[in-house]
């Protein structure tokens, strides 16, 4: 008795710590209902292909649209997809092939160069603006960085347009003119979408490896040179 | 505080503050009280384990996230791109103006080299050496009726290529080859890679401008952009590596010197000679002619 009274006056401070116990703890541990089964309420297995097709090809043409009228839109960002810029590096690579091929002088970038350039060179930049403290996700920069190649390509188009006619000076003048207005587009563009990602004093870091990246494309592009 | 009466009988409680009152030496615990108890701990500071927490505390804020992460993760890299605009600015102002007694390492790059500055100098170089070299020897041509003009992609592989590898293979050595010398001779001015990756990427910056001056055909504007980048460039490294070196025996000091000067003049020459080539318009239709009269032959 005596210990269990010096053993209770150990514990005497406890005793005074009142647990209520009049809380019930009650609770339901089974999940909600789903509500997540609103969202893939249409899985597409259900669908005609043609209206899974027809709803990513509207996406895509929608960021074209946000590209051809850059402002600060999340949308582009949000939902981001790499189709279009598969489908521009593909046609930019294409059409800057059947180049001047003489079989001993080098000519232009072959289409596996284009496209390593292309996709390596968004890469690179990507990992730049993230290394220096970005924001922006990786595919998101990369997705933007490849819709904005369009009004490069539709420079492309325009120069072998021009080329049609004769490669005289006039038509070098007016491809110039054009390249450098599609290079200057993009740019912008791209820096519409990507300067905000950035802190205010490194913007300019990252502003200039897009602008080589552009840069060089349109270099790209003037010096096309075709065969005769 | 045995209350002899039936524990199971129904008792009524009281307050909390009344009950606790009757037994003040119980141990209660309070949020509030524990940080009184660590503030009044504070300007005590003998306890090790106080020390050592405010001390990891301090440590970390102090040193700006300079974690240990492996050279595998992405942290790790990050750390080499800690850098604004303005000091990236500067540090490009600062490898091509040479002062003496000024240090590029010791004055732009101490404790925080970068990568970015390495690695986009080169880059732009990269272009920079394949488009005017192009562009001049478009130019060297005008004119000449039996040239005609071709991209030359194939350059940008090589320029690309040569400039990493002096960018990235030249700070090896020169690190590696410090190393060993400082485990023989006790030396007070000690850089790390990095920082040797830093100044070597930096002081390539004034050859872009230099390239693009080399676009315009004249020779002797050429050989004097060549020798003024050389002398640039090349003083701000001896500038740099000079403190590293003087303490050691005075043949290693001078082979080391003009081991960075050998390569630089190569690498600044041989740019001008392989992508700069002038061979006159003159040249070359003579040399195409023999190419005809040797094909026309055969219909005779």
């Amino acid at each position: 008795m005596a210990e269990a009274d010096g053993s209770s006056r150990a514990f005497l401070g406890l005793s005074d710590v009142s647990i209520s116990e009049d809380i019930p703890v009650e609770g339901d541990i089974s999940m909600p209902p789903t509500s997540s089964s609103q969202d893939d309420g249409f899985s597409t297995l259900d669908e005609p292909v043609k209206d899974t097709v027809l709803r990513d090809l509207k996406a895509v043409g929608n960021k074209f649209v946000h590209v051809l009228y850059p402002k600060k839109s999340k949308a582009l960002l949000r939902d981001w997809d790499l189709w279009g810029p598969l489908l521009l590096c593909v046609t930019l690579a294409l059409l800057l092939q059947g180049g001047s091929v003489d079989s001993k002088d080098d000519g232009g970038p072959q289409f596996a160069e284009v496209f390593v350039i292309i996709w390596f060179g968004s890469l690179i930049i990507t990992l730049n603006s993230k290394l220096l403290g970005g924001t922006i996700s990786f595919f998101q920069s990369l997705c933007v960085l490849g819709y904005c190649i369009m009004p490069l390509t539709v420079a492309m188009v325009v120069c072998r347009i021009v080329l049609l006619g004769g490669s005289g000076t006039v038509s070098f003048v007016v491809r110039l003119v054009v390249v450098c207005a599609s290079f200057g587009w993009s740019t912008f563009a791209s820096t519409a979408f990507l300067a905000d990602s950035q802190p205010q004093n490194r913007k300019a870091l990252v502003v200039y490896p897009v602008f080589l990246f552009y840069f060089v494309i349109g270099w790209m592009i003037l010096t096309f040179a075709p065969a005769q | 505080m045995a209350n002899t009466k039936d524990p199971f009988e129904f008792q009524e409680f009281e307050e909390a503050e009344s009950l606790l009152e009757e037994t003040r030496d119980a141990t209660t615990i309070n949020i509030d009280d524990v940080n009184e108890f660590r503030k009044q701990r504070r300007p005590g500071r003998d306890e090790v384990e106080e020390d050592l927490l405010a001390n990891d505390d301090k440590a970390e804020l102090l040193s700006g996230q300079k974690k240990n992460a492996p050279f595998w993760s992405f942290d790790y890299y990050q750390k080499f791109f800690d850098v604004d605009t303005y000091q990236v600015r500067s540090r490009i102002i600062g490898s091509v103006l040479p002062w003496r007694g000024k240090n590029f390492i010791e004055l732009y790059v101490r404790r925080n080299p970068d990568l970015y500055g390495p690695f986009w100098i080169c880059a732009t170089l990269v272009f920079a050496i394949a488009i005017c070299g192009n562009l001049s020897k478009f130019l060297v041509n005008l004119g000449s009726p039996n040239y005609k003009y071709t991209a030359e992609f194939g350059k940008v592989t090589i320029a690309a290529t040569a400039i990493y590898s002096y960018a990235w293979l030249v700070p090896l050595a020169l690190w590696g080859f410090l190393l060993w010398r400082n485990s023989k001779v006790m030396n007070l001015v000690t850089y790390s890679f990095m920082e040797i990756v830093c100044a070597y990427g930096y002081s390539l910056s004034i050859y872009i401008p230099a390239v693009v001056l080399w676009i315009i055909p004249s020779e002797g504007l050429r050989w004097f952009s060549v020798v003024l980048a050389l002398c640039l460039s090349g003083s701000v490294l001896l500038l740099t590596f000079w403190p590293a070196i003087k303490d050691d025996h005075i043949r290693v000091s001078i082979a080391f010197m003009s081991a960075i000067v050998v390569l630089n003049v190569l690498l600044a020459v041989g740019f001008k000679a392989y992508f700069f080539s002038s061979e006159s318009p003159h040249q070359q239709t003579n040399s195409s002619s023999v190419v005809t009269l040797v094909q026309s032959k055969p219909h005779t």
